[in-house]
């Protein structure tokens, strides 16, 4: 069983989505044990033991994560379906390199598409983000998290 | 997408899983999945047992000594591009790491998995082909041989890696003082494989090259290097001129099969391997093409 | 840091503020629901076997082996459901074309005719375990000859797909206005004065790629007779229709969600198959069943958009008059006729051969082809983008034989600005346009005369950059639903919403359409907070369930916000007529004294004597203290019809590169201006040119389905068909004017296809203004590496 069905089917962890089968679209990104993969190229036992952050993680109760608050205010997704991919995608863009160029982002989105946005609000939410993290780290690794064995 | 059923071992060491190998006969290693899984969730590759090495720490991790860049087959591709030490020692692997894929591919995806799946189309073969590579394997009884990219690419997901083998580490010369290496690929808009890729490694002493080795993929079965481009720039000195005339010899090296499809036909990759051998070495050299 | 449900507060006026979206919350938090994340108590999987072969004749299936396989419930084939579904409708059949409206069974039973027609399900506890069964299962084919090009269908011994077409052709309909046949005479017989350019134009074929595949939730309830059917359509009202038509299911016993659906671009209008199986499946078995398609099962069993071969002439006087335009047009259908098909090359296209220019004689021979290939229906634009691509490709052509500048040759034929109502040749009224206001925006923002001067000089340097301006207009805001019953639309094509306040001041709005990603749950609540003055928070839009919401025909054709949008506004005002009404009463003065100004309704002249809309609200529930005669509540309903269409138009500008060595192109820049009458929200009119641009390009410079000669599909999946990336795109620039609809009650015309009307071939004119000093005036797209570099090759030798 793949990692993105584990989630969904197992643990009802629908916000991860899936939008391919060749691992070209990046819908189903999550992060395990702090680096991003695509959960649709991942057995879910290969994830045994490891730390997974879904979109439901990210978000403090009510209180969005700097990059959801982004995308919202810069009309970073349209529907909605390459958006937890590309979030979870971005987090980790800004964790590597804080201070990216438009440039860097566009390529730091090889892995992600999007039909709706022609990604020119997501790359600007994500620069967005990019300002409005400066310096504040944001420690919320809390909650959402799906520790698992089997 | 939705892969047939497989019995499932993790393996510990590598001798663990030299001992799986050998008492399943449809036994396949997997590592990061990125060449496996995708095959599995076509039904493309059925095996009945998986073998994860994934865990083997005595794989992981790059370590430069004495000249010699060590990469344990399963550092990914991250790993490789992030790592400081090594671009110094070798930038033309970090940089390449850097361009495989996508971020979550590299994340993943391991340099050992890449290179055992052999894959035309993949960076890594070309890279290691053109770096004069050596790549240490480790067999049944803890028996341990090292082979050149030329002795272990066969064709198209084929090399001599032995069903009961283990390639352990990839292991390349650090690049010296007057070394310049540089890899270039035109990238397939969708997959993102190479097309055509283009590696050199060029020696420049003032400005002329005093020794070369190039390497082009992804038109061509398994890597193929360039000796004749390489011979017409030794002595050369390294200027937009005597590039492009080096890099018009390229279609003497690739007299064997050259791969088309719709995308790109063998034609149009035959001549773009002279571009992007010319694109490598203007970037190596820092000759500008305008 | 934002709570959720937050919306900044209102400063200015919030018609026309670009506040952020209200929908997004859920989407961004994993909180929404997909169709593919409905998870019902023992629910079972489904998965479909499909056909590999693009024509061939079932001798036989054998399912027993998949039966017996672990987890699986039950195995059908086309034997099964032959006779208990009924087929899958066209649904729209333009008049006087000779269309053959050929039986589409949701199996196949004998043949088979696209590879990826379903043959047999599977329905297992597992889609793991359906997955496996399908393996099992073992059909005999004999393989037939098959074609795959429309063009090549209608040649005489072409295989045959349907017995009741004959050479293949499912309609042939005719656009004609004045006399196109006379024009070119004339332009024979007077070579001195008059100028005939031809070109043949292939639109390639398109997979629309919403993000989110399809997928369908079926859940039969038999003792009540009822079916809940969750999918992933653009508007489920009809899919409530067609699935009644299909099933036999009483309208009423239907119920379709669609709230959450990932994308559309046209290619979840259609009423599928898959659907019903999935429905056969609930009602067979008793268990709710789910069908998700896979990527590549979509690519193979989602429509496909374009597929035209195109024959255009054009006719002009020397001095640039546009004098005609013949078009003989092959359009593949596919292997059947999917529910809009016909209408996209017909109606959606050939009427709008005038485009924004005065053409007085005008004629399309449109063939419709059924071909061995997956069905062809709309996709984003849907006609117009093959429209506006002839009519400027032709432009151009004409431009360069006449040696004029593009621009100015679009000038010469462009209609006059117009505020209320312009005929032109095919037979429509254009609604308001000002064709050169876009365009002078355009190039004064691009500074062309400083463009076309930095082109001079690179080509100087053997350096290849390339520019292009197109200006169109399109057809939007479909209805009026008389219109679409004469061009032969199995519907009607108004929309509904009921605007309801409750005792506490907060409102829910009832929409007929159905927005997948368009935003309409934040512009609509924008349209009744102007109107009635209650904060936006205050206000929630309901969509997408038949079961609470008023009729609807959904959302394609860029109607929502035009049509919808309009009885919303419409059932606004009838709330405000009521409220006033009410204030009166209850303020104890006559009706006519009463004013009404940003949420309160105040006796003339004395603004403190006054009620909000919360105050009329709460009395209008609670109705202590009613008008004589007034019904308790404050609810209003509208159904809306327009009175015609809307024709959105603008002017785009593209600057390429071409790298000669290998053939790659580069989108420097790409300009979009606009015009879609009044704004509700500039953000996300933006945002939907953003990604419609993005589209067109994608037409452009990557995208196209191959298939080989024996039908099999190579662009099987994402690893074949390139889609539009990031670090390939520049930033689009987005500008606008604003020429209001004289006819709709906000004045507002579409954006949702825009950005794909003018963006494909704006970018292919531009490549090839690139590559005009090598004399290459034709290329196929997309515009791939290989393709320009061996026209540059080709060239070069020449």
């Amino acid at each position: 069983m793949l990692l993105v069905h584990f989630l969904r089917e197992e643990l009802g962890l629908t916000g991860t989505k899936i939008g391919c089968d060749t691992s070209q679209c990046g819908a189903c990104v999550v992060s395990m044990n702090g680096s991003t993969v695509k959960s649709c190229t991942c057995l879910a036992v290969q994830a045994d033991g490891a730390e997974i952050a879904t979109i439901e993680g990210l978000a403090n109760g009510s209180e969005l994560h700097p990059m959801q608050e982004a995308f919202w205010d810069n009309h970073g997704l349209q529907c909605g379906y390459c958006t937890a991919g590309m979030i979870m995608t971005a987090v980790e863009m800004l964790e590597r390199n804080p201070h990216p160029s438009s440039d860097e982002v566009r390529a730091g989105l090889e892995g992600n598409l999007c039909r709706c946005t022609g990604y020119q609000n997501i790359v600007k939410s994500i620069l967005a983000a990019a300002e409005k993290m400066d310096g504040h780290a944001h420690n919320d690794e809390t909650g959402g998290h799906a520790h698992h064995d089997h | 997408m939705y892969a047939p059923e497989f019995e499932y071992h993790r393996a510990a060491t590598v001798a663990e899983a030299i001992q799986l190998l050998s008492s399943n006969e449809d036994a396949k290693l997997i590592a990061g999945g990125h060449s496996l899984l995708p095959l599995l969730k076509l039904r493309l590759a059925r095996p009945s047992v998986l073998v994860d090495i994934g865990r083997i720490s005595e794989l992981k991790g790059i370590t430069i000594s004495d000249g010699t860049v060590r990469i344990g087959a399963l550092t990914t591709h991250w790993e490789i591009s992030s790592s400081h030490d090594l671009e110094h020692a070798c930038g033309i692997m970090a940089e390449a790491a850097g361009g495989i894929g996508d971020t979550q591919v590299r994340n993943r995806g391991t340099i050992g998995g890449n290179v055992v799946h052999a894959d035309p189309a993949s960076d890594w073969p070309t890279v290691l082909t053109a770096l004069g590579a050596k790549f240490n394997i480790q067999g049944a009884g803890g028996s341990t041989r090292t082979v050149e990219p030329g002795d272990f690419f066969v064709g198209p997901l084929t090399t001599t890696l032995g069903e009961q083998e283990v390639l352990t580490s990839i292991e390349a010369p650090t690049l010296g003082h007057h070394q310049r290496a540089e890899y270039a690929k035109m990238a397939h808009p969708a997959s993102g494989f190479a097309v055509v890729g283009a590696a050199v490694v060029v020696t420049v002493e003032g400005d002329v090259c005093t020794a070369a080795r190039i390497a082009v993929g992804g038109l061509v079965p398994v890597p193929v290097r360039m000796t004749s481009v390489e011979t017409a720039l030794v002595g050369k000195a390294l200027n937009q001129e005597n590039i492009a005339e080096a890099a018009s010899h390229a279609s003497n090296d690739l007299q064997g099969e050259i791969l088309g499809d719709f995308f790109a036909s063998a034609e149009y990759r035959k001549a773009m391997a002279e571009v992007e051998i010319r694109h490598a070495l203007f970037h190596a050299t820092e000759v500008s093409h305008h | 840091m934002t709570k959720l449900g937050g919306t900044p507060t209102m400063t200015t006026r919030i018609f026309g503020s670009g506040i952020r979206r209200r929908e997004d919350p859920r989407l961004m938090t994993g909180q929404a629901d997909y169709t593919d994340d409905i998870r019902l108590r023992g629910m079972v999987h489904a998965a479909i076997l499909r056909s590999p072969h693009a024509h061939a004749k079932i001798n036989s299936i054998d399912t027993s082996a998949a039966r017996n396989a672990p987890g699986v419930l039950a195995v059908y084939t086309g034997a099964d459901t032959d006779g208990v579904l009924n087929p899958i409708p066209c649904a729209w059949l333009p008049p006087d074309s000779d269309i053959k409206a050929v039986d589409h069974p949701a199996m196949a039973v004998d043949t088979v005719r696209y590879v990826g027609d379903a043959v047999a399900v599977v329905v297992a506890e597992s889609r793991y375990q359906a997955e496996d069964a399908l393996e099992l299962i073992n059909v005999d084919y004999s393989a037939l000859p098959s074609v795959v090009n429309p063009q090549a269908a209608m040649a005489s011994g072409a295989p045959q797909l349907h017995e009741d077409a004959p050479n293949n052709q499912a309609f042939h309909w005719v656009v004609a206005g004045g006399d196109a046949d006379a024009a070119f005479a004339a332009a024979a017989g007077d070579p001195q004065n008059h100028v005939v350019v031809s070109e043949n134009i292939v639109q390639q074929r398109l997979i629309p790629n919403a993000m989110e595949p399809r997928s369908a939730v079926a859940s039969w309830q038999s003792a009540m007779g009822e079916l809940t059917l969750w999918s992933t359509s653009q508007n489920p009202h009809i899919v409530r229709f067609l699935c009644s038509l299909v099933t036999g299911i009483g309208e009423h016993k239907i119920r379709v969600i669609a709230v959450d659906v990932g994308g559309g671009f046209g290619s979840k209008v259609a009423m599928y198959a898959d659907e019903m199986l999935a429905t056969f499946c609930t009602m067979q078995l008793g268990r709710p069943v789910k069908w998700t398609a896979t990527r590549s099962e979509g690519y193979m069993s989602t429509i496909h958009g374009r597929d035209h071969v195109q024959q255009v002439e054009m006719a002009a006087t020397k001095d640039g008059k546009i004098t005609g335009l013949r078009a003989t047009v092959y359009a593949g259908m596919g292997a059947y006729l999917s529910t809009a098909g016909p209408g996209v090359p017909t109606i959606l296209h050939g009427l709008m051969y005038s485009g924004p220019y005065e053409i007085p004689n005008v004629k399309g021979d449109i063939f419709g082809v059924f071909t061995n290939t997956t069905p062809v229906d709309a996709y984003r634009g849907a006609g117009r983008p093959e429209a506006t691509f002839l009519l400027e490709r032709m432009i151009e052509l004409l431009a360069a034989e006449l040696d004029i500048d593009p621009v100015e040759m679009r000038r010469r034929n462009l209609i006059q600005p117009f505020e209320d109502g312009h005929d032109v040749s095919t037979g429509l009224t254009y609604d308001s346009g000002n064709y050169q206001g876009t365009l002078d925006l355009a190039l004064q923002h691009v500074d062309y005369p400083a463009l076309r001067k930095e082109q001079t000089e690179l080509r100087s340097q053997g350096q290849y950059m390339g520019i292009a301006v197109s200006t169109y207009c399109e057809i939007c805001g479909l209805g009026p639903s008389q219109v679409a019953g004469a061009v032969g639309f199995g519907g009607g094509l108004w929309e509904s919403a009921i605007v309801r306040f409750y005792a506490t001041g907060k409102v829910n709005v009832f929409v007929g359409t159905s927005p997948h990603g368009q935003g309409e749950e934040t512009t609509f609540a924008q349209i009744v907070s102007d109107e009635l003055g209650v904060p936006v928070e205050d206000i929630e839009i309901i969509h997408g369930d038949t079961d609470i919401t008023p009729m609807g025909w959904g959302t394609y054709g860029s109607r929502t916000t035009v049509v919808g949008g309009a009885a919303v506004v419409l059932s606004a005002r009838k709330i405000k007529e009521k409220g006033k009404a009410l204030a009166a009463h209850l303020l104890e003065a006559a009706e006519e004294d009463i004013e009404y100004e940003d949420g309160k309704f105040f006796v003339r002249g004395s603004p403190d004597q006054n009620k909000t809309i919360q105050d009329i609200a709460l009395m209008a529930n609670v109705a202590w203290n009613m008008p004589e005669g007034m019904e308790p509540g404050l609810e209003a309903t509208t159904f809306y019809d327009p009175p015609n269409f809307s024709y959105p138009f603008g002017a785009h500008v593209a600057v390429v590169s071409v790298d000669a060595d290998n053939g790659h192109i580069v989108l420097q820049r790409y300009v979009a201006v606009d015009d879609c009458g009044p704004q509700i929200n500039p953000v996300i009119v933006e945002g939907q040119v953003h990604g419609g641009v993005v589209q067109g390009a994608g037409q452009a410079l990557w995208e196209g389905v191959v298939y080989d000669d024996n039908g099999q599909l190579l662009t099987g999946s994402m690893l074949d068909y390139a889609l539009p990336k990031a670090h390939l795109l520049p930033n689009i620039e987005v500008l606008s004017t604003v020429t209001p609809s004289p006819h709709n009650p906000l004045g507002v015309k579409g954006i949702g296809e825009t950005g794909s009307i003018a963006s494909t071939v704006t970018i292919y004119n531009a490549v090839i203004d690139a590559l005009k000093p090598l004399g290459i005036t034709k290329l196929e797209m997309p515009l791939s590496s290989q393709r320009v570099w061996q026209a540059i090759q080709q060239a070069k030798g020449a």
